[in-house]
């Protein structure tokens, strides 16, 4: 069953994104695999609610992301309420309710590759995709986000886009990089 | 036991305890903030997040939060020497500087224990210049959140999940960001809110207030077209003499109906009065439930639920809408009186309902939400139309410039003000189910009952039980308070091993005496018990005890319904309920035997 819920207007932007509706945000039914997997996830922690940080990661790691509904289950399979789960979703830049783009793009602000020019090679990345950290392009294709350190240091400034590693990337690379992925 | 010095003195405590209480012990009272306790219920938040209530521990470098940092043996303990008031002065002035100075409007001015601190401390001046937080103002029917005024203390956070089990609210964002919200931050109406207002009875500051209806019946006593009618429920005059100064469990319905009648209003009444209407109709239900069940009718529904807390119905229809079937029908003595007030009574005087305005004073919250609800208009207009908290009608005595001390003792108006003990006992925990009884076991025996006073339903334990003979058929009666209580109660009806014919939950802890609406206890559990006795008191003093013999219900039955359960009492006193469940994998994820 899918319900209809009166979102307040900041989280309206992007509850939008997941459903695609205005004014009245809906929250999409998840199918029965989907929760399966949530259940199951939940399960291999014994439905702890201690382990919620764990069991976050790991349904994130299988959706890509955190939506409402997922939440919703993860709160009920846990024995915690929603509003509490969603307090450590948004508590932990690492958890995201926007989904990640096709090709999710990661730049590397750990110490060693913001000395050697990350924030350059960021801010290069936001100006071609007109994209903020933590935002999706319209078509889906790419999402920007930053992370510290993948231990790749010797090869700073690092990017990651997907499970791909682009090493001493500098400003000027940063086109050649999504034009790999544009087509 | 461990032995330690706090202040010079030495204080011999059981292992496990805390320095705070440690030192409350010997009269050593440490400031503190996000701390919270009502001792008597297990009910405590500490988080250790304000670092108000800090302390110097010999031998360790850095300053300990009293309230989290446990005992240990031969600990010295300085509690207000320069280096602590100065840490507590700079911890204050840093949650001040995030702090709105709008004091001299706010709802909780003279309640607030930032202010307090502030005064206590002598805050004179802030160092501290740049950014406040902001964020939007969230209304609902009952409560307001004004999350600006916010110290994160996270005592309702606490009260909501804990305690009440209804998790509408929690800590979310992080940083200067963070704010205490509904998940997804939805406004309150959206989420699971109950409206119970065990929130705003804890909050420290104004961030959670009730929505104040004092104007709208101020408009209304000044309107020369309209009749305006009064209820008071009963927990109101357990506790507004506090508001005047009067020790808690100070008795003031003499006071207070004089107070009422000098605030204007053309009738006082009491919801005592449909109060012992309740018990009627719902001992009535009660009766024909469990002798349909003994015949062996399979249809019928046991045990039955008690109906007349607000909080308590928000509750069931957001968390168990598989089991509606299962609570009484009744509809509670507020709406119950303002069905009356606006057929039987406006008949009686000859006054349109249009132009009968029915004004509630209770000890709650929920009940501004419940006179709002649809199935309680008629053609739109409202069996009630304003409900005001204990502590809105304080104020507004004030306002008036009531001496409330020096009044005389006066009634309530007949005939609606006319009520016995049974109804008195509606404000406790356990008070519903006790006068339910005594009007079932006469109506089941036939027989009058020789000793009225049950103490095996009375106290203040989270989960009572008890058996009751009436003469021979034994029902087995369960009591709650606090929906975390009522939660564990329903899990058992709706798992299929509950033993109870018949079960009493009230929302807030105590009952309708530690409503969301009553004088701010601020953690001092004694004044709910305080209350509590003082309705078994005024319970005492009154000739009639029982809800069947209140001559003014049986010319009600007499003169307009009919007898209990008729198809007029049904339709004025009877309601229906509504599921509102917001989770969407309730229905769908079965595995772990929910």
């Amino acid at each position: 069953m899918s319900q209809k819920l009166n979102i307040a207007p900041e989280v309206f932007a992007y509850m939008e994104h997941v459903t695609g509706t205005d004014g009245v945000a809906v929250r999409v039914n998840l199918s029965k695999e989907k929760i399966e997997k949530i259940n199951q996830i939940c399960n291999s922690f014994n439905n702890d609610a201690g382990e919620l940080i764990n069991v976050l990661h790991e349904t994130q790691h299988a959706f890509g992301y955190l939506p409402a509904e997922v939440q919703d289950v993860i709160a009920h399979n846990l024995h915690l309420s929603v509003a509490q789960v969603y307090g450590v979703v948004t508590f932990y830049s690492f958890f995201s309710m926007i989904p990640k783009g096709e090709h999710p793009i990661s730049i590397c602000t750990g110490t060693a590759c913001y000395v050697r020019g990350a924030e350059k090679v960021l801010e290069e990345f936001k100006k071609e995709l007109q994209l903020k950290v933590g935002e999706t392009s319209a078509d889906g294709k790419f999402s920007i986000n930053c992370l510290r350190c993948v231990g790749a240091c010797g090869l700073a400034p690092v990017v990651l886009v997907g499970e791909k590693v682009y090493g001493r990337v500098s400003p000027d690379g940063v086109k050649a990089i999504i034009g790999e992925y544009k087509k | 036991m461990i032995e330690l010095t706090i202040d010079k003195k030495k204080v011999r405590v059981e292992p496990g305890t805390t320095i705070l209480k440690a030192a409350r012990q010997v009269g050593v009272e440490i400031p503190t903030l996000c701390h919270f306790e009502l001792c008597d219920m297990g009910i405590e938040n500490k988080p250790g997040g304000c670092r108000i209530c800090v302390v110097e521990v010999e031998g360790r470098r850095n300053l300990q939060p009293s309230c989290i940092t446990e005992v240990q043996e031969g600990m010295v303990i300085k509690t207000h020497n320069v280096r602590v008031l100065n840490a507590r002065t700079t911890v204050l002035k840093l949650i001040i500087s995030d702090h709105p100075f709008d004091c001299l409007v706010c709802a909780k001015s003279g309640e607030c224990e930032l202010q307090s601190l502030a005064t206590q401390f002598g805050i004179r001046s802030l160092p501290y210049e740049g950014e406040q937080s902001h964020y939007r103002k969230d209304t609902s029917p009952s409560i307001i959140r004004d999350v600006d005024k916010c110290i994160m203390c996270r005592r309702c956070e606490m009260m909501c999940n804990d305690v009440q089990t209804v998790g509408a609210l929690a800590a979310v964002n992080r940083g200067f960001m963070s704010v205490v919200a509904p998940a997804f931050e939805m406004n309150l109406v959206d989420s699971p809110c109950t409206y119970c207002g065990q929130c705003v009875s804890v909050c420290p500051t104004g961030a959670l207030t009730e929505v104040d209806h004092t104007n709208d019946i101020i408009r209304a006593l000044s309107d020369p077209t309209k009749t305006v009618v009064v209820q008071t429920a009963p927990a109101v005059r357990a506790a507004l003499g506090e508001e005047f100064g009067l020790p808690p469990g100070a008795l003031v319905t003499g006071k207070m109906t004089a107070a009422l009648r000098e605030l204007g209003f053309d009738y006082v009444f009491d919801t005592d009065f449909s109060a012992d209407l309740t018990i009627m109709e719902e001992g009535t239900e009660l009766l024909q439930r469990i002798r349909r069940h003994l015949a062996g009718d399979s249809t019928v529904r046991l045990p039955i639920l008690t109906s007349c807390c607000p909080g308590w119905v928000n509750f069931f229809e957001h968390n168990f809408p598989d089991l509606l079937d299962v609570p009484s029908t009744a509809k509670s003595p507020q709406q119950m009186f303002g069905a009356i007030a606006k057929s039987w009574f406006a008949e009686k005087i000859g006054v349109d309902r249009k132009d009968l305005v029915v004004v509630s004073i209770m000890p709650c919250l929920a009940k501004k939400y419940e006179c709002q609800r649809d199935e309680f208009k008629t053609d739109g207009n409202p069996d009630v139309d304003f409900s005001i908290s204990t502590r809105e009608l304080a104020a507004f005595i004030k306002q008036a410039n009531i001496d409330f001390l020096n009044l005389p003792d006066e009634d309530f108006d007949d005939p609606m003000g006319e009520s016995t003990g049974a109804g008195v006992i509606f404000g406790n925990t356990g008070g519903v189910i006790e006068a339910a009884c005594r009007t079932a076991y006469e109506l089941h025996t036939g027989r009058s009952l020789e000793k009225v006073d049950f103490h095996a339903l009375r106290g203040m334990e989270g989960i009572r039980s008890a058996t009751v003979d009436f003469d021979g058929l034994q029902l087995n009666i369960g009591i709650a308070h606090g929906l975390g209580n009522a939660r564990k109660l329903l899990d058992e009806v709706r798992a299929g091993t509950s033993q109870y014919h018949a079960i009493e939950i009230m929302a807030c802890p105590g009952g309708c005496i530690g409503g969301g609406g009553q004088p701010y206890h601020h953690g001092h559990s004694e004044i709910l018990a305080q209350r509590a006795a003082a309705l078994y008191t005024e319970d005492e003093r009154k000739t009639i005890r029982k809800s069947h013999q209140n001559p003014s219900i049986v010319r009600l039955y007499d003169e307009f319904l009919g007898h209990p359960g008729s198809q007029k009492a049904h339709n004025l006193l009877h309601t229906e309920y509504f599921p509102k469940s917001n989770e969407v994998s309730i229905h769908l994820n079965g595995h772990n035997g929910q």
